[in-house]
């Protein structure tokens, strides 16, 4: 009950429990904004334009795709390896701070988590589609077979791949409704009895009460599901990085991949939840949850990863001249200065200078400001995979067979379609599902609460006595449920 | 259907100080609701500490034993393919998948087995005391008939701000 006076409230507008149920609940259970249709139908069609895109290309084959001989790998894995970073702040949020006791993830873990699921949806379409014969997709899968049962290759990191993908897929899945059911049942019960939001919600709350056995019991899974996700996390974009640092190529073959493209994700991630969390505290008005403060601590987060970034790509420099490899030297200069250079500096400009800015409070604490950071992000980290996969093929050994690479129509209509199936699932998640953890937001109140936090011990036990934290005399009656049988 | 006496609580310290009234008194408490975990709820209550998470770490240990038995027997035994003579048995190699299914296992068992023991499952009629008990109001509940009157009189006491008897 007592925090640091040092300290900022997480929860601003001096709540009670009551009211941030009604926060949350109410933009479920109340009428549809004409907004959300609008945006819905948009994010929609993008997602349909994909499918078609996806179902031309399996049609057809991927020669529809820009590909060549030279450069087998360009917009799907740079999609696949985009989406997979994206997904990783979620995790990132709930577990590696939950265990480290940062209260502020509380505001942003449910949707951050939600964000995970839906972008490793997007960026396990790539792999699929890019087999060109995704019908043979069970070929991955080691399962007796009749090719005399010739097993999968488990010295591959494209099989590890898909063992490390839909464990993340699971796992985080799994952590983000253990902690939905509590706040699905909730929703439940401020639902008109007999009303087909009741009984949705009755069903997908697998009728939890609360009772303390649960509740223990909740959070002794909570926290091992968190200690399970901590390596998780850390170990799925290490893998991703192995499809490229256990290969001979130059520009991939590189040692520092696993901690670089870990820190890339988490960047990238963080750059996606602060685009999204932006605009959702705007669309539902949830600012006294998500408050600068929060802001503020993620534009810390992704300055600190984006610098870890850039020391990456220096370090990449440094070794590609100190290894004395003529062809590693050419494959990185080239990368800065050769073809597509361009790409290459939108990517150093979004990644490392472009969020020097967060230096500054007063920026970091600008919500708008932020939210086109953010953006550059994004961008910036889509280049980066970009860079690593097509610069560092298109050049290949012998001179003969260099090529350029550029995307079909095909191929953009199908990463538009990726943002599409993406942004129409977190529609879906932010009008049906509470977007803030909100037992867990509760359990805070009372240290976190703007009108409680920031108070001495004293001032504290004095307001106490004083029945500012609500009176025994008063029965708390709520409009929205006048229900005494 | 049955009756029981519940005291609603608004505030988890006015709640942790009535059932430490109850218990003094001895009245059996049947099942306390909160609608977010309240520190220091289950050691007043003496629950036990949850085996969950040494469940989990025996689910991860048979994780790790399919994943490395699945792996040897594949690679290994079954079918050893030369890949430029490369060893046959290449532990290394197996360790991210061995890693993988042992947080699969752990995860997904210990979920499953989460639900169970709290018997939830999708459509189960949640019997619930007071719709407010997921809003913010903290339920104590007492079956006992006999230990009504007693009851009444500390929740009373220890300010709950409502007192009832429900149908569940």
């Amino acid at each position: 009950m007592f925090e640091s006076p040092i300290r900022e409230p997480l929860i601003l507008g001096h709540k009670t429990y009551n009211q941030i149920t009604t926060d949350l609940v109410s933009p479920i259970l109340g009428r549809t904004s004409w907004k959300w249709y609008v945006t819905t139908a948009i994010t929609a069609l993008a997602m349909f334009a994909g499918f078609a895109a996806i179902a031309y290309t399996i049609w057809v084959g991927i020669g529809t795709w820009g590909l060549n001989k030279t450069v087998g790998w360009a917009f799907d894995i740079t999609n696949f390896v985009f989406w997979i970073g994206i997904g990783h702040a979620g995790t990132l949020i709930s577990a590696i701070l939950l265990l480290f006791r940062q209260r502020w993830r509380m505001a942003i873990n449910r949707a951050a988590e939600a964000m995970t699921i839906f972008a490793v949806i997007c960026a396990g379409l790539f792999p699929i589609i890019h087999m060109g014969r995704p019908w043979l997709l069970f070929w991955f899968l080691p399962i007796p077979n009749t090719h005399g049962s010739l097993w999968v290759n488990f010295n591959s990191p494209l099989l590890w791949d898909v063992f490390a993908i839909s464990t993340y897929f699971t796992i985080s899945l799994l952590f983000w409704y253990t902690g939905l059911i509590p706040d699905l049942a909730m929703v439940r019960d401020r639902a008109r009895p007999g009303s087909f939001a009741h009984i949705l919600y009755s069903i997908l709350s697998f009728g939890w009460t609360g009772n303390a056995k649960q509740w223990q019991r909740f959070e002794a899974v909570s926290l091992v599901l968190a200690g399970l996700s901590t390596p998780l996390v850390l170990s799925v974009h290490s893998i991703v990085s192995f499809d490229f640092a256990t290969s001979i190529l130059p520009g991939w073959h590189t040692t520092i991949f696993p901690p670089y493209f870990v820190a890339g994700a988490i960047f990238s991630g963080f750059g996606m939840v602060l685009t999204l969390m932006i605009i959702t505290r705007e669309a539902l008005d949830l600012k006294d949850y998500i408050t600068l403060e929060h802001i503020d601590a993620m534009a810390k987060v992704t300055l600190a990863t984006g610098m870890m970034v850039g020391f990456a790509y220096a370090t990449e420099f440094f070794i590609a001249w100190y290894s004395g490899s003529y062809w590693e030297r050419y494959i990185f200069l080239n990368r800065a200065f050769g073809p597509y250079w361009w790409s290459y500096w939108i990517m150093v400009s979004c990644n490392l200078l472009i969020p020097q800015v967060f230096w500054i409070k007063k920026l970091r604490r600008s919500p708008w400001f932020v939210f086109i950071i953010s953006i550059f992000v994004n961008i910036g980290m889509w280049f980066e995979r970009f860079v690593i996969i097509v610069t560092s093929l298109h050049r290949d050994f012998l001179t003969s067979s260099w090529r350029m690479y550029k995307p079909t129509w095909v191929e953009v209509t199908i990463l538009i379609g990726s943002f599409g199936l993406f942004l129409t699932l977190y529609m879906l998640f932010a009008r049906f599902f509470p977007v803030i953890a909100a037992a867990e937001t509760k359990s805070i109140l009372k240290t976190s609460g703007d009108q409680y936090a920031g108070l001495s011990w004293e001032a504290y036990q004095a307001q106490k006595r004083a029945g500012v934290f609500g009176s025994v005399l008063q029965p708390a009656h709520h409009p929205d449920n006048p229900s005494q049988p | 259907m049955a009756k029981y006496l519940i005291g609603l609580y608004t505030d988890e310290e006015r709640l942790l100080a009535g059932i430490e009234a109850l218990q003094k008194a001895s009245i059996p408490i049947h099942e306390v609701c909160t609608p977010f975990p309240v520190h220091g709820l289950d050691q007043l209550l003496h629950l036990k500490k949850s085996r969950l998470p040494d469940a989990a770490f025996v689910y991860g240990a048979l994780g790790t034993l399919t994943a490395l038995s699945m792996q040897i027997y594949m690679y290994t035994i079954d079918w050893p393919i030369n890949i430029g003579g490369k060893s046959f048995l290449p532990f290394p190699s197996f360790i991210p998948v061995t890693f993988e299914l042992t947080v699969l296992f752990s995860g997904v068992l210990m979920f499953l087995s989460y639900l169970a023991v709290n018997r939830l499952y999708p459509g189960k009629r949640a019997r619930i005391y007071d719709p407010r008990q997921t809003d913010d109001h903290m339920v104590v509940a007492i079956a006992a008939e006999p230990h009504w009157q007693k009851a009444q009189a500390v929740f009373e006491k220890t300010g709950a701000s409502e007192i009832k008897i429900v149908e569940v």
